[in-house]
Order: C-alpha cells, then sequence, then structure tokens
C-alpha cells in the first residue's frame, strides 16, 4: 500500500497523515446567531434603562423590546442546537461554576426572567415599581450575558479562541454595543436616537480596535481569519462594521441614512460572530495550529517544566 | 471474589492491582485530582492504562475487544491508505483506535531469543519501521471535559477515571473542542456524546478493561496508575539500553499534564495524532471570568457614557 507517509510537512510540523489532533465543535447554526441575539439583548437591557432614567421613554421601550425578544429568541437557539433538545433541562438541575456554558445558562435565564417581568410591567402598566427593579436586574445581567459567551469558546481548546481569552470578552462586549445601539437607531426616529447612535459609533470603533489587537497578538494563530469562510465573514464584518458606523456618525440625524447606518452595523455584528465561530472551527479542523503552538510554547519553557513527554526517570523531556 | 479473580485473568494486570501482600485493596492512596471530593472510603486506587507501543502489532483486537463489550455501533468505513489504519481517530464510536505508521528509518532487529531461530536480517541504511500505537482517552487529572460540562454529565468515579453519564448528557457539545486530545464527540444519530468508560461496568465488577485483556502482547497494561508509571520506567530504562534511544514515555509525569493512561512512544506524540504540550485549558477559567467581568463594566460605562452627550 502506498500511503503517504506522516513526516515533516512544508510547514515543518509533523502530523498524523494531517488529520486534526482536535475535534472540531459540532455547533451548528444557531450559536454564531445566538451570539449575536444574547449579546444584543444583554446590550439592549442597560440601554433600555438608562433611557428611562435620562427620560427618554421611547428608546427605553425600544430598547427593552429588543431585550425581551433577543431574550424569548435566544434559549429556542440553545436547545435546538442540543443533541438531546428534550434534555435542556439538565443544565438547571446544576449550578456549576467551572462550566461557562451552565454558568451561562442561569444568566440567560435570570436575564430573561428579569426582562419578560419588566416588559410585562411596562406594558400592561402594571406592578410599576417591581417592574422597575425587574429592568435594573435586566441591566445588570445584560453585560455578562454579552461577554460570558467569549469566555465560553476561550475555556476550550481551540488556539484561535483560547489564545484570545484577553480579546474575546472586550470583543463581544463591543460587537454588542455596536449592534444594540444600532437596533436603537432603527427602531427611533433620529431625535430620539442619539445615545443609541454614539453607543452604535463607539461601539463600533471598539470592536474594530479590539478585533485588530486581537489578531495581531494571536499572530500566526490568526491565520483562519483570513481564510477560508472565516475569512469571508471577517472581511464582510469589517466592511459592514466600518460603513455603518461612519454613515451613522456623518449623516445619522437623516432618519434614512441613521436606518441604513444601524442595518449595516446590525449585520456586521453578526457576521463578526460567524468569523469568530468559523475561525474556531478551521484552527481545531488544522493540525498544525495546534501542534506549532504547542511546540513553539515548548520551546519557551524551562527544560525542568516540560515534562509531558519524559526520556529518563526523574529526568525532562527534551 | 478474590481468589476468584486470580482464577479468571491469571497473568492480568489486576491480580497484580489487588495482591500487594495480601491486601485487596492497596493503601497506597491515589493521587486525587484538583479540586475533586475524595469517595472517603469507597475511594478505590486511580486506575489507568500503559500503551507500550513498542510491543504493540497492530492487530486491533483492543479496537473490537472495545466495541464488543461496550456495544459501540460499527464504523466500517472506506479504506483509507493510510497504512493499516481505517480506523482514522478516536470518536463517539472509536474508543480505541490503532495508529499505523510507517517510516524510512533503520529499525534495530529484536532478538527473538530462540535457540535455532535464524534472526532476520535488517537495520539497513535505507530501513523501515512500522509504529503502530493504540490510543485512547487519557482520564486526565485535571479534566476539561469534565470541568466544561453544564449538566454534570461527566464525571470522576471512585477508580479516578472519567465517565460520561448517558443518561444525564444533553449533548450540548462543550466537552468536544475542550478535550485537548479530539477523544470526545457525538453520536451521528443519537445525539449525545459518548469516549471510553475505562470500562467502568468492569472496574466494578473487579475485571480488567476488555482492551485490556484482550491484548495479547500486554502493549496495553492495566493497573493501579502509580504501579503503572513505575513499571513504564523500568521499561524506558530497558528500552533505552537496548540503543532505542528514541523511546520517551508521553503523560507518565504528574508534573506535566496528568495523564490516567499513558504511552511509550518512538516518535513525536504529533506523529501518533498526539498533542506534544497538551494543556488544561480550564485552569485559566478564573481568569477568564475576570476578563468578561471587566469588559462586561467596560460596556455598561459606554451605555452610561452614550447618555453623556444628551437624552436624545
Amino acid at each position: 500500500m502506498t500511503a503517504e507517509r506522516p513526516g515533516p510537512r512544508e510547514d515543518g510540523h509533523r502530523s498524523y497523515y494531517g488529520r486534526p489532533i482536535l475535534k472540531q465543535p459540532v455547533w451548528t447554526w444557531e450559536i454564531p446567531w445566538y451570539f449575536f441575539v444574547g449579546g444584543t439583548a444583554g446590550a439592549s437591557a442597560p440601554l433600555a434603562l438608562a433611557a428611562g432614567l435620562a427620560g427618554n421613554r421611547r428608546l427605553e421601550r425600544t430598547a427593552r423590546l429588543a431585550a425581551l425578544a433577543g431574550a424569548a429568541a435566544s434559549p429556542a437557539l440553545l436547545i435546538s442546537d442540543l443533541g438531546r433538545p428534550e434534555r435542556f433541562y439538565n443544565m438547571l438541575r446544576v449550578f456549576k461554576p467551572t462550566s461557562p456554558m451552565n454558568l451561562g445558562t442561569w444568566i440567560l435565564s435570570g436575564f430573561g426572567a428579569a426582562t419578560g417581568a419588566a416588559a410585562a410591567s411596562d406594558l400592561l402598566g402594571l406592578f410599576p415599581r417591581l417592574g422597575r427593579a425587574a429592568g435594573a436586574a435586566a441591566a445588570l445581567l445584560g453585560p455578562p450575558l454579552a461577554t460570558y459567551t467569549a469566555v465560553l469558546i476561550a475555556d476550550t481548546s481551540v488556539p484561535v479562541w483560547h489564545e484570545a481569552r484577553r480579546e474575546l470578552p472586550l470583543l463581544f462586549a463591543a460587537s454588542s454595543a455596536a449592534s444594540a445601539g444600532a437596533l436603537g437607531t432603527v427602531l427611533n426616529p433620529p431625535e430620539a436616537a442619539g445615545p443609541a447612535r454614539r453607543l452604535l459609533v463607539g461601539g463600533a470603533a471598539l470592536e474594530l480596535a479590539v478585533s485588530e489587537a486581537m489578531k495581531r497578538r494571536l499572530g500566526a494563530l490568526a491565520e483562519p481569519y483570513g481564510r477560508e469562510e472565516a475569512g469571508r465573514y471577517e472581511r464582510l464584518a469589517t466592511g459592514l462594521t466600518a460603513a455603518g458606523a461612519a454613515l451613522a456618525a456623518l449623516a445619522g440625524r437623516r432618519r434614512l441614512a441613521a436606518a441604513l447606518g444601524g442595518a449595516l452595523v446590525l449585520g456586521g455584528a453578526a457576521a463578526k460572530r460567524w468569523a469568530v465561530f468559523k475561525a474556531g472551527l478551521q484552527s481545531a479542523r488544522d493540525p498544525k495550529y495546534t501542534v506549532s503552538h504547542q511546540r513553539e510554547r515548548l520551546e519557551r519553557r524551562p527544560p525542568e517544566e516540560r515534562r509531558t513527554e519524559t526520556f529518563a526517570r526523574g529526568g525532562h523531556g527534551r | 471474589m478474590t481468589e476468584t479473580r486470580e482464577n479468571i485473568i491469571p497473568g492480568s494486570g489486576w491480580s497484580d492491582a489487588y495482591n500487594i501482600e495480601g491486601v485487596d485493596r492497596p493503601e497506597t492512596r491515589p493521587v486525587i485530582p484538583l479540586g475533586q471530593k475524595s469517595y472517603g472510603s469507597e475511594e478505590e486506587p486511580r486506575m489507568g492504562f500503559f500503551t507500550d507501543t513498542t510491543v504493540c502489532i497492530g492487530c486491533k483486537a483492543c479496537e473490537v475487544a472495545c466495541k464488543e463489550w461496550n456495544g459501540v455501533p460499527d464504523t466500517i468505513g472506506q479504506l483509507t491508505g493510510e497504512s493499516y489504519d481505517n480506523t482514522s481517530a478516536l470518536g463517539a464510536n472509536t474508543w480505541r483506535h490503532v495508529a499505523f505508521i510507517e517510516q524510512r528509518k533503520p529499525v534495530k532487529v529484536q532478538e527473538a531469543g530462540l535457540e535455532g531461530l535464524e534472526e532476520p536480517s535488517g537495520g539497513d541504511e535505507d530501513g523501515f519501521r512500522w509504529l503502530m500505537s493504540s490510543d485512547v482517552c487519557k482520564h486526565c487529572t485535571e479534566a476539561p471535559c469534565l470541568d466544561v460540562c453544564p449538566t454534570g454529565a461527566i464525571f470522576r468515579t471512585e477508580f479516578g477515571t472519567v465517565v460520561v453519564q448517558e443518561d444525564v448528557c444533553n449533548g450540548c457539545g462543550y466537552c468536544i473542542p475542550a478535550c485537548p486530545f479530539g477523544v470526545l464527540d457525538r453520536r451521528q444519530g443519537d445525539g449525545r456524546v459518548w469516549k471510553c468508560t475505562l470500562c467502568y461496568d468492569r472496574l466494578k465488577g473487579h475485571m480488567e478493561p476488555a482492551c485490556a485483556q484482550a491484548c495479547p502482547t500486554d502493549s496495553i497494561q492495566f493497573g493501579p496508575l502509580d504501579e503503572l508509571r513505575e513499571k513504564a520506567n523500568g521499561r524506558l530504562e530497558m528500552v533505552h539500553e537496548a540503543g532505542v534511544t528514541d523511546a520517551r514515555l508521553y503523560g507518565a509525569d504528574e508534573g506535566g499534564y496528568g495523564m490516567g493512561a499513558f504511552f511509550l512512544l518512538l516518535d513525536d506524540p504529533e506523529v501518533y495524532g498526539l498533542p506534544p504540550d497538551p494543556e488544561v485549558v480550564t485552569r485559566k477559567t478564573k481568569s477568564l471570568w475576570g476578563a468578561a467581568a471587566a469588559a462586561a463594566g467596560a460596556l455598561a460605562l459606554g451605555v452610561a457614557a452614550a447618555f453623556a452627550g444628551g437624552a436624545r
């Protein structure tokens, strides 16, 4: 049998017939959409609270509805992605802080209950004090809802996610701020959407900056962001976010331009989550990312700490 | 039970495991994984595998025995053309995987030690060697899959092994990218995640795992981990003295990445599809939450700042 012999490849790393060392995540389309929807809802809740406190009722109401819609859609997306959806409640039978997914489920559950109560009180005009408390609770849980998903993916062995663990939470926070601001900009006339527009522009600018910093620090591990599907989503995200933010910043006082800018930024934020998601799949799929990164890390390590391989009793790796 | 155990599997790793000076359960304490609670009086010694790839003959009896005992669905696929390996990788339906690696490398000929048997010629400059290795779940000391599992379906047994409870797993898939070895996967058509249990049911019944029992060359050895490590170090010295200086233990040192199943390899780990420097990624979970909290705070501040320019 003339098998391709494993050995040094062009990039200088060895592998077992080029097969992946890690398994690709089995998560499907629901997960990147959830990152986007949950993040937008999470940032919309504090926006609603702040708008209410500032006396901007219109913006408060649309932001609260955005939070409610996201809180309603998120569990549906997450449950639909499970291999055994009918067992979703097993997540809520334990409180397990070592699992970001478990803590996230609790955050999402609390957020959903608080947002639902706040919106119901607002729409029905009942129990206004309780409604305000629920709105405050939602505003408190919203930002963690927007950022825990970054912890979730960074807490894996996928190099492009794990090694970006410092930047990913801020990236998701910025992207969530941009999309929540964008939604507020789209749903409100410009004269009521000032804060939403500023949130859109600030969030988008921070997202672009953090994304750049993340890729710079990842170095060679960032390669998936420039290749295949992740590369296409990344370019789309950058283009849409930059164009939308520029439009909203320059012509945000005109209704049509503001709505268009908001829509572009929403598209950019969704594409960004898809880029991060697909980059993870690509990073897990090619063993060169796993091997090259670990080999470099080994070389930087003092010999006495190289103990995964031992060449002699009580001895150290080469 | 003690005397029949000897009869059932004479000379197996199991009898070595439990017949230490007539003591049924050795007094030596297992390495208790960080952050794990002890089982108290029900605690058993930490059990594991030592896979000595130098004596693996690639028969795949371990793969077959595992499937038979555990009722793992068959995975008859296509011929890969990758030497004799048509299993390709560990996964939901493959809990043992024998890797085959063909190399142009002079091999030192082993002496069979049988009188009258003509020793084969070999060891020339343009030699050929065939590496075989039976891979398995590492039953990590600090298992990322266990830590990230949101339902508690993955747990640590009294033997220090890591097992997925199929009646709890809801198929969220989080453990899959958490594992640095690519061991766990979701089973198609079933939706749950499956992996090696180190034959938890057999261990409960004082039997060794099916793969270890089926292995005809004792390439797969089963027993208390501390004893296996001792044995493995002896074997490494022996192999080195025989001139095979490339031989190394992978995962045998608890100070490295702690593995409950470790290996004696003849080449770099990545050649066998193993990560050269696996990392317990979940050790950083706390600092990750710190970064997330800071980012959440920044988000809240950003929203507040958006109102600095006016409420409308």
